[in-house]
């Protein structure tokens, strides 16, 4: 293992200096004021920093390494372009309290960006302003409370189905609803009387994954939009799984009200090893009242940052959202252009199928095997041998994968949610489906091998347990 | 096409294996009304070498700060960001890695945010620090959602002193779960005003939000406040600087029970504003009402120590609409930022970097103070940024300055109306030189 | 102690009232504790305050789940098993001993005979 960068620290050792000279501590610092005594940094030279997070690299699994089929996660590679211009001075450098004039390109951006989204989702406005997904999911809330607080109407509930991310209830709890779950049909689409039975003059929002999370594109999604709106609620899409209809469908033309969108997984913005993220939230027309100031404006040949919008809900970020990365979605937009967004979607899906149907015989997909653009496979015949899909999850990193999003969701019993993306080739798809069917094998003929995975990974499994009972959550520090 | 590289013939055999006659049947499900016709109203793809024109043209429609000499701050400061910075943060194993759910081959990145929870801790002197939020503002604001989880009250007060982009978020997320704001004045010296604060203190009180340096970049005595909380059971939530940590009092030295801030001075660019670090802190007890992503070190089978993820039961994707927050990501990039830049500035360098800020703020001070009609707005002490009250109003002050390559400042009207109309708010870094400030006053002494 | 003299809830909590005074001691199942698997930690109700009859009174957390708590019983807390914040795996060692939650001092005794005895919880922990 590597030891941390503290316990490599040694008394005197310089690293990075900001002066050649000398520099004491002003002693014009009245006393009250003073920190005693040092902070606990480091004390490490340039090389040894290098060396050591280098050594820590290595110890990732990443997209660029290999297969990364994390349902619902969409990891596709991350294109380097992206990362040169997000590393330009003329954006890096900008201050975001300088003044509109010197921000013309980096308004241009978010004007021109905004647009995009609108044409690929068929919203008429978006917001660039949510850091994330969840607080795109946070903000279509505020959205939705203050809708119904201009209209006078107490609409208390958010329907959210059973099948939906966790951030989706956590979120509309946040806003100050309350979330009601909504079983899923046999068939794992949402099912219409429980919608039409939980629906009435209390619900403010229907909150849908489309495609849903098991892959499937609710096949009645006029019908759910109809009997929502007669009810007087809004439909909101959490656009996690956008990559499956990506320039083939827009949720604006079905008849969504507001939707956001995570760049990090449908536009090839990097995951970064968990962020940041950027979540835009896309609203309908009547809505875009609502959204958050700053809008960026264009007037007589100038861009603007506008904060005239008195019905807005209140901010939600210090500034205007994570600028550098959803310049990163605009330059993978402005590569793939119409067309390419629609092979990705096409792409993603056929990959996903073709995953599917080699799998099925081994690991049966209780909700079909034609998905969309991921499916959700079950382990469960392997629990006679005392094999749990954690196992099966743990011995695919000894191949050089990473494991499928496993036990979510919860309506298929040791699940394996499974996203290939549009990145991977038939070669590697292939490669997958053959380990796969291996650790099938083995799960019958030497389960122990699974049960004791991985093997060949920078360490083996962990003491979870103690970790929560006792967690130790800093290097100690005397 | 960019980015996928399929072969017709790759397509053509996987969907015969699917038994499919055309990619339509990959949508088939899609009711035929929703299905876009041609395609979708936006330009066709660049070249990599076309996009990159275009981006280096828009990149040149800005005039970034960097090409200033700038004195904006705010809680986006232009620091110096040592080179090893952008090359060790630059490695896909870190930015194309996942969040580390899997964590037999997510070390590197669990064992980085270990030691960015690490430094976090030391820094403001809590033992419990998280993964990082978003940013300054938001940390703020689950800070006062949790103490008002951790209290059962509903009012958080905040001082006027406070980032007023801070207290915007805060207002929002207060809005969101029916918290009562309740705001309170500063005094002549830029701090707190004692007796305002006495006043609004009351069992409803679920924390006190101090801000030190405050917005103006005065000093508090959050200490003091702690002190006259004593009997009132509400929680004090201290916002900091981290660049001020190696001079002054951190939040554990002064019975903070939370710490929250802003870190992109810690290694990220300002990047238009985003992203940035937000960073969390607090007291042992609060462990289990931590909004976020935390790290623990524990041992894996053959006894190697080892880093997890842990508590994940706070968490929205086991607790859904109970978890703690229903935030999902950290800023994990530039988490991993900070813990570079400070692994390689050291103790040494970090104290370095704070003294040269407050060097330079106030050696500007004092040049300012003498150039007529010029003065510092408030006489608390501060660290390292200061408001400067012109003779005249402080958005034409700053348009001029624009005009010699100086920014000047962030302009307070905007933000606090009448009283600020001639202030600026000026910050340094070390990165500002002697020339510039020489520059900067010979620009007020002509006027 | 003897699973024989204690009342036992639907939602696997089980109270044990000792002799002629008011109160009880509070705890879950060997069933429900074996359920969860490892426990890692019990959020339970503070000293001095009132628990309520089948109502929330805390929670029960494992790596990856967690089970809301029941109190099997109504009235006011006299005291809290205090080790369980350090080693709350002596609620999965020994959950009818030493990983007992709380004394109660019962506000109803009635509402024991709203329980059930082992046998019976034992036939309807059977059929789940």
């Amino acid at each position: 293992m590597v030891k941390t960068i503290f316990v490599k620290s040694e008394k005197g050792r310089k690293g990075y200096r900001f002066s050649n000279k000398p520099i004491a501590i002003p002693e014009s610092i009245p006393e009250e004021y003073r920190r005693k005594g040092g902070v606990g940094l480091p004390e490490v030279s340039e090389p040894q920093v290098v060396r050591h997070f280098v050594a820590l690299s290595t110890l990732n699994h990443h997209v660029d390494r290999d297969l990364y089929p994390l349902g619902s996660c969409t990891m596709k590679y991350n294109p380097k372009v992206n990362e040169d211009v997000a590393a330009m001075k003329g954006f890096s450098g900008l201050h975001p309290e300088q003044s509109c004039e010197d921000l013309q390109g980096a308004l241009e951006v978010i004007h021109v960006l905004e647009n995009k989204l609108s044409a690929i989702t068929g919203m008429e406005a978006v917001s660039l302003q949510s850091a994330a997904g969840a607080q795109g999911e946070l903000l279509g809330m505020f959205v939705a409370r203050k809708h119904f607080d201009d209209r006078k109407e107490s609409r208390t509930k958010v329907l959210v189905p059973d099948t939906a991310h966790g951030t989706n209830p956590a979120s509309v709890y946040t806003a100050g609803f309350e979330s009601r779950t909504i079983r899923s049909g046999d068939d794992g689409e949402v099912d219409i009387d429980a919608l039409a039975e939980a629906l009435d003059e209390k619900t403010a929002v229907l909150m849908l994954t489309v495609p849903n999370t098991l892959g499937i594109f609710e096949s009645r999604i006029d019908r759910i939009i109809e009997i929502t709106h007669k009810a007087g609620a809004l439909c909101y899409l959490d656009g996690a799984n956008l990559n499956a209809i990506l320039g083939h469908a827009r949720p604006g033309d079905m008849g969504f009200d507001m939707m956001h969108l995570n760049l990090h997984k449908t536009f090839s913005t990097p995951h970064g090893g968990g962020g940041p993220g950027s979540g835009p939230l896309c609203v309908k027309a009547a809505l875009e009242r609502y959204l958050p100031n700053p809008r960026v404006t264009f007037e007589d040949g100038n861009y603007r940052f506008s904060y005239d919008n008195t019905d807005a809900v209140g901010a939600i970020h210090s500034f205007y959202g994570n600028f550098a990365v959803y310049l990163r979605a605009l330059v993978y937009i402005e590569r793939l252009g119409a067309e390419g967004l629609r092979r990705v979607s096409a792409v993603a899906n056929l990959n996903a199928n073709y995953l599917a149907k080699a799998l099925a015989d081994t690991f049966p997909i209780p909700y079909g095997e034609r998905c969309m653009h991921e499916f959700v496979a079950s382990g469960e015949s392997y629990k006679k041998h005392g094999i749990r899909t954690l196992d099966i999850a743990k011995r695919l990193l000894d191949f050089g994968f990473h494991a499928p999003t496993i036990y979510f969701p919860l309506v298929v019993s040791e699940a394996l949610m499974i996203e290939p993306t549009e990145t991977e080739s038939k070669e590697t798809l292939d490669r997958f489906i053959a380990v796969m069917k291996q650790i099938a094998r083995e799960a019958v003929e030497q389960p122990e091998l699974l049960r004791e995975a991985p093997h060949e990974c920078p360490v083996g499994r962990l003491d979870e347990i103690t970790a929560n009972r006792r967690p130790v959550l800093a290097e100690p520090y005397e | 096409m960019p980015y996928i590289y399929h072969s017709e013939d790759e397509i053509k055999q996987m969907l015969a294996f699917l038994g499919m006659r055309s990619e339509k049947e990959l949508f088939e499900r899609i009711p035929a009304q929703y299905l876009v016709k041609e395609s979708l109203p936006i330009d066709e793809g660049k070249t990599e070498s076309d996009t990159l024109r275009y981006f280096d043209g828009l990149s040149a429609k800005n005039e970034p700060a960097s090409s200033y000499a700038s004195f904006l701050g705010g809680g986006i400061y232009d620091h110096e960001i040592p080179s090893v910075v952008d090359h060790l943060a630059g490695r896909p194993e870190f930015y194309t890695a996942y969040t580390p759910y899997q964590p037999e081959v997510s070390q590197g990145t669990l064992q980085m945010i270990f030691e960015f929870q690490t430094l976090i801790s030391r820094m403001v002197g809590l033992p419990v620090a998280n993964a990082s939020m978003y940013d300054g503002a938001t940390a703020l604001a689950e800070a006062a959602l949790m103490a008002a989880k951790i209290t059962g009250r509903n009012t958080i007060l905040v001082p006027d002193s406070v980032n007023p982009r801070y207290r915007e978020v805060l207002k929002t997320y207060c809005w969101g779960k029916s918290l009562k704001l309740v705001s309170f004045p500063f005094s002549e010296t830029g701090q707190i005003e004692a007796e305002a604060l006495n006043r609004s203190l009351d069992i409803s009180v679920a924390a006190v939000v101090v801000q030190t340096p405050n917005y103006f970049g005065v000093l508090e005595k959050p200490w003091e406040v702690r002190e006259m909380m004593e009997s009132a059971g509400s929680l004090l939530i201290s916002v900091v600087d981290p660049i001020s940590l190696s001079l002054f009092r951190p939040p554990g030295d002064y019975g903070a029970d939370i710490a929250a801030g802003e870190g992109q001075c810690l290694g990220s660019p300002p990047s238009c504003g985003g992203p940035l670090l937000g960073f969390i802190a607090s007291k042992q007890d609060f462990i289990r009402n931590m909004p976020g992503r935390i790290v623990s070190r524990t041992k894996d089978v053959s006894g190697k120590d080892a880093y997890v993820l842990t508590l994940q039961t706070r968490e929205q994707h086991i607790r859904r609409e109970k978890a703690t927050s229903n935030i999902c990501t950290n800023q994990g990039m530039l988490a991993l930022r900070a813990t570079i830049h400070l692994s390689v500035i050291g103790e040494e360098g970090f104290q370095q970097k704070a003294a040269i800020c407050y060097q330079k703020a106030h050696g500007l001070a004092e040049m300012i103070s003498a150039c007529p009609g010029y003065s510092i707005k408030f006489e608390g002490p501060f660290f390292r940024e200061f408001v400067v009250e012109c003779p005249v109003d402080a958005e034409h002050v700053a348009a001029r300055m624009k005009e010699s390559g100086i920014l000047a400042g962030i302009p307070l009207g905007s933000y606090f109306g009448d009283w600020a109309k001639n202030c600026l708010l000026v910050a340094l870094t070390e990165k500002r030189t002697d020339s510039e400030l020489e520059a900067y006053c010979a620009f007020l002494k002509k006027g | 102690m003897d699973v024989d003299k204690m009342r036992f809830s639907k939602e696997h909590e089980w109270v044990a009232a000792e002799g002629s005074d008011k109160m009880a001691t509070v705890g879950i199942t060997e069933y429900a504790a074996g359920e969860l698997g490892d426990i890692v930690y019990i959020e339970l109700p503070e000293e001095g305050t009132e628990v309520k009859f089948m109502e929330p009174m805390g929670t029960i957390e494992a790596v990856k789940t967690v089970a809301d708590l029941y109190a099997p019983i109504s009235g006011a807390v006299k005291e809290v098993n205090k080790k369980l914040e350090d080693e709350p795996e002596l609620t999965n060692q020994s959950p009818y001993g030493e990983g007992w939650f709380i004394k109660v001092e019962m506000s109803d005794p009635s509402e024991l005979e709203k329980l059930m005895s082992h046998e019976e919880y034992q036939e309807m922990i059977g059929k789940e």
